[in-house]
């Protein structure tokens, strides 16, 4: 591991990402344990920086924060010195002169934890948690765990140390605005699955056909194409009834997995083997809209998986950026 | 000062490290009076391989010491130099499914030195139960402890002084031939 920050996942090498994935698996194994703590990250302090509302990404850092024995601090924007005018830079120089090891930062605009990063502001490692339409990478890293904990031992492997060539992985929904879906594409590419996307092309970035991936129109084709898992994205109520789709209605009818696609989707199974195709989504979801309520309950949603392995990422993520700071080589 | 090259010398051959082993199986059932409560666990990355070397001659000593209780115990998140260390990836932590509460823990190594991985284990293993005892089985203890830990069973005392550095080399780990097995010395330069 070299890594100082972990900002993106498209600049993150494949052993990097490997060995994230290898510590989530053990981080796992502590969760299921009695003592569900780790005296690791003792004296340490993380600081959460939401400029953005995020309960599920806040808390999951915080449990893995504190499942690490650090200390946390959260900080959110509402009712903060940011609603008085405090800039980011002094936002951030005063957390590091409170002694901040790590930060933890969400921010509307793009690329806001790579300029903290970039910056002499602060010496602590900067982990984005989602920057604007940019990127969410520890999101990626826990989809990445979730679909290769199915994929891996359905090949007869056991998923530590493996990747995931050949997997056909379909992303469905608002991919213009979603960090989440660009954070995977280049995470799953860079771990050898095959990326294809099926949305409105309304809701298409520019520039899609430089992507590594595959783009479908209509999900009933990208269905028909036997992805081995599926990952439906939350659509916005903001979008809802804008220039991108006329009514939520209509874009449960076309886009979303109701419940006669569950029916197909109930009959995929991954590359050649007997095992069922994995359904994944962020959360939080809006049943009804995007996914339909017997899809979120199905046996082959793993979207409470992600959760769980969503602290264990993030355990490993901020194990192994803080465990490095000097690196002599020195070992017992 | 001069830099002299690096000097190595070969301490423990394949059948050393065999007979050592076979010598140190022996012992456990002895102090036990049996193995009856036993868990051997191996501290990764080379005690793993070393505790299930152990718990096959345990087999041989008395076959009804199931190979269940064998296993591992990572301890790369009890570290207490992981800020100078340099990250490193856990191993697998794989506890026998009868958990290690009551049980006989011998924990196995291949070099004690300083004691802080011993230390660092022990913690761990408070944090996975509450075993009746815990004992100490290593390959090689070379001195020079910074803490007061002991072992119970030693393959081979080998005095050493801190400049020198002690490599063991198992097919498992190391990727050499099982006959080419060996613990080395090297003394001077930086290997």
């Amino acid at each position: 591991m070299s890594l100082r920050h972990l900002l993106d996942t498209s600049s993150l090498s494949r052993q990097d990402a490997l060995a994230i994935l290898d510590t989530a698996e053990e981080m796992a194994a502590v969760s299921s344990r009695e003592v569900k703590k780790l005296p690791t990250l003792r004296g340490r302090t993380v600081v959460n920086l939401f400029y953005e509302d995020s309960t599920r990404t806040r808390v999951s850092f915080e449990t893995a924060a504190k499942r690490l024995s650090a200390d946390v601090v959260n900080f959110s924007a509402k009712g903060s010195s940011v609603s008085k005018g405090e800039s980011l830079k002094d936002t951030v120089q005063t957390l590091e002169a409170m002694g901040a090891d790590a930060i933890v930062i969400r921010h509307g605009a793009s690329g806001a934890a790579a300029q903290l990063a970039a910056s002499d502001w602060t010496e602590a490692a900067v982990i984005n948690a989602g920057d604007g339409t940019h990127e969410h990478p520890t999101q990626a890293l826990l989809d990445a765990l979730t679909l290769r904990r199915g994929w891996c031992p359905a090949h007869g492997r056991p998923p530590r140390g493996g990747d995931l060539a050949g997997m056909k992985v379909l992303i469905v929904g608002d991919i213009l605005h979603s960090r989440v879906a660009r954070s995977n594409v280049w995470l799953l590419t860079t771990l050898g699955a095959e990326v294809s996307l099926a949305a409105p092309a309304t809701l298409l970035p520019k520039g899609i056909s430089d992507w590594p991936v595959t783009v479908h129109h209509s999900l009933d084709a990208a269905l028909a194409a036997d992805p081995d898992a599926v990952m439906m994205l939350r659509i916005q109520a903001e979008r809802m009834g804008g220039a991108y789709f006329p009514h939520a209605a209509e874009y449960t009818r076309r886009w979303g997995l109701t419940d006669e696609r569950l029916t197909v989707l109930q009959q995929l199974q991954m590359g050649g083997t007997s095992e069922p195709a994995l359904l994944l989504h962020p959360g939080p979801m809006n049943r009804g809209v995007e996914i339909s309520a017997a899809a979120a309950d199905s046996p082959q949603a793993k979207i409470l998986d992600q959760v769980a392995h969503g602290v264990a990422v993030r355990m490993a993520v901020l194990h192994l950026l803080l465990s490095q700071n000097h690196d002599d080589g020195s070992t017992a | 000062m001069v830099e002299t090259p690096p000097e190595t010398a070969q301490v423990m051959s394949a059948g050393d490290i065999e007979r050592a082993l076979t010598r140190i199986a022996h012992e456990i059932v002895e102090a036990q009076r049996g193995i009856d409560g036993l868990v051997i666990l191996g501290i990764p990355r080379r005690g793993a391989p070393l505790a299930h070397r152990l718990g096959e001659k345990l087999q041989r000593i008395d076959e009804r010491f199931s190979r269940d209780a064998v296993g591992s115990l990572d301890i790369t998140m009890y570290r207490d130099d992981l800020r100078s260390g340099g990250a490193r990836t856990p191993e697998p932590t794989d506890v026998p499914p009868g958990g290690i509460d009551g049980a006989t823990v011998v924990l196995v190594d291949d070099v004690l030195y300083s004691g802080r991985t011993v230390r660092a284990a022990l913690d761990a293993l408070s944090d996975l139960g509450r075993p009746a005892a815990v004992r100490l089985a290593v390959l090689v203890d070379r001195g020079h402890r910074q803490l007061p830990i002991r072992a119970d069973h030693v393959g081979k005392n080998l005095p050493t002084s801190r400049e020198e550095r002690v490599f063991v080399q198992l097919a498992e780990v190391d990727d050499v031939d099982p006959a080419d097995e060996s613990v080395l010395i090297t003394r001077g330069g930086r290997a």
